[in-house]
């Protein structure tokens, strides 16, 4: 009884993240669409209205998302006949369970996780890592030449830009000394200048834009790449592609929440430590702050989407390899030195 | 040497893409030039080439006369155009046809009418919804050129200095 009750406990905590993350997923697209069109002098999506909902129905084009989602869920799913049938379907699937599945060790505030697990770091990059593989799952079961060499690409890419990844968070644990999120956020307290984005700046960089490089976000994008390239993804359609699309999105959060826990102080309030400003905001949840700076994060991929021209193939393997990898290492010798010289204000 | 090493620093601390996101960031705040199409529209110009008319004078005498200018100088060879003697004895047209599907609107059977009778109207909102309705034949010519003659004339007036 006691097993029973824990499961429902826990698959109620799973549903109240689950849930809002898709509405945030959902939405995200639709600020996407909203930052690039106005970058670009455009309104973006303005039609499709919720005038029904009092004050949020008039904002135009708010029910964008919904009817898209609706659009895809009617479109038909096409299996190609040569393609192996579990395995194609399987794929979207494999893509979308490790986004969402790492999310059980993120720490919205203080104590505020579905699992306080002390190797919470290796936790995140062993299901980032999955990810991978339904890309790689996805090109195979297509049976089709272009969506397997297509998804060779992206894995390629998002495997060499782990490595990067990888070495920032190990930068980041010898900051911490610790691999649990909730006690990386907590070595971080003090002011805005304790958090780690500072004496970690090159690791911070790399794991930004190595996040945007992992999940496939432009201007790394020749996964997708509309214009000029098919990817992993050709031969998918209606839902099973939407659920690609669903991960790609829900990685990018993961990501912004990520890089908010391990560089940008997590639920800390940015006004910490400053004299008249902080009693200001005390009574402010850390849940707030950590929240508005995911969404910071998640602006500046949208902006960057909206600026950068794309990468050409050999340069995103030249910027992985040759550029990143070796600013990390030299970084991670440097961070040890400070650490060793107990340098203050944040390794004292 | 100097140059390199400068060149390098900028490119290792992203100067340029610091660049590009400044410029992109000036835009967010700028005003939109989207125009919502069916609720608004862009101004025309009044030599907007668009759908065309037949026109008459004003004491309800069709222009054309049948010289062809129009058939022969046609580059999409849209235009057919047959012609007879009226009982009056004056020189009519009994067929005048536009292919509006062949038609590039280029306005040379305008420019080269000399009665001002075969016109390009603003219209280019219309649509067929059968073979046949994007065949101009002269009757609807000439209900188009009667329906909108005051735009039309309004038109030429603006234009005519010009010519």
């Amino acid at each position: 009884m006691e097993a029973f009750y824990y499961l429902i406990y826990t698959l109620i905590k799973i549903l109240i993240i689950v849930i809002p993350l898709m509405l945030c997923v959902a939405y995200l697209t639709y600020a996407e669409r909203k930052v690039i069109g106005f970058m670009q002098v455009r309104l973006g999506p303005t039609r499709v209205n919720l005038s029904i909902i009092p004050i949020i129905g008039r904002i135009r084009g708010f029910g964008q998302p919904i009817a898209d989602a609706v659009k895809l869920m009617f479109k038909e799913i096409m299996i190609p006949t040569n393609a192996d049938r579990f395995l194609f379907v399987i794929a979207p699937v494999l893509a979308m369970a490790p986004a969402l599945a790492a999310w059980a060790v993120i720490s919205f505030a203080d104590g505020l996780v579905v699992s306080d697990i002390n190797a919470g770091l290796l936790y995140i990059l062993a299901m980032t890592s999955i990810g991978v593989y339904g890309v790689i799952v996805a090109g195979w079961a297509s049976n089709s030449k272009y969506a397997l060499l297509g998804s060779l690409r992206s894995a390629a890419q998002i495997i060499s830009y782990e490595i990067a990844m990888g070495f920032a968070l190990v930068g980041v644990l010898m900051a911490a000394s610790s691999l649990n999120l909730g006690e990386i956020v907590l070595a971080q307290e003090g002011s805005f200048l304790h958090w780690f984005w500072l004496p970690l700046f090159p690791l911070f960089l790399v794991y930004l834009i190595s996040g945007v490089a992992e999940t496939n976000r432009a201007p790394f994008d020749v996964a997708e790449g509309e214009s000029e390239i098919v990817g992993f993804h050709v031969e998918y359609s209606g839902m099973l592609f939407a659920v690609f699309f669903l991960a790609e999105y829900a990685n990018m959060i993961l990501i912004a929440a990520l890089t908010t826990l391990m560089f940008m102080g997590g639920w800390l309030s940015p006004f910490q430590g400053i004299p008249i400003l902080e009693p200001l905001f005390a009574w402010v949840p850390g849940i707030f702050w950590f929240f508005a700076k995911v969404s910071t994060v998640l602006f500046f991929f949208l902006w960057i989407r909206a600026t950068f021209p794309r990468y050409r193939y050999d340069q995103i393997m030249r910027l992985g390899w040759k550029v990143f990898i070796p600013i990390t290492l030299v970084w991670i010798v440097v961070l040890g030195i400070l650490i060793l010289m107990k340098l203050p204000p944040w390794f004292a | 040497m100097m140059k390199a090493v400068a060149n390098y620093i900028k490119s290792l601390f992203l100067f340029e893409l610091l660049k590009g996101l400044n410029l992109t960031m000036r835009y967010l705040w700028e005003k939109k030039i989207t125009i919502q199409y069916p609720e608004e529209k862009t101004p025309q110009s009044y030599r907007f080439r668009g759908r065309h008319a037949l026109r008459r004078y004003p004491n309800g005498e069709e222009r054309c006369i049948a010289c062809k200018l129009c058939e022969a100088v046609c580059p999409a060879l849209a235009i057919t155009i047959e012609a007879s003697a009226r009982e009056d004895g004056t020189r009519r047209t009994t067929r005048y046809d536009i292919d509006l599907t062949k038609c590039i609107f280029c306005g040379f059977c305008e420019e080269s009418c000399p009665v001002d009778s075969i016109v390009e109207t603003r219209v280019f909102e219309y649509h067929g919804e059968q073979r046949g309705d994007l065949l101009m034949t002269k009757e609807k010519l000439l209900a188009a050129g009667d329906e909108l003659e005051e735009q039309l004339a309004a038109d030429r007036a603006l234009d005519a200095p010009y010519r």
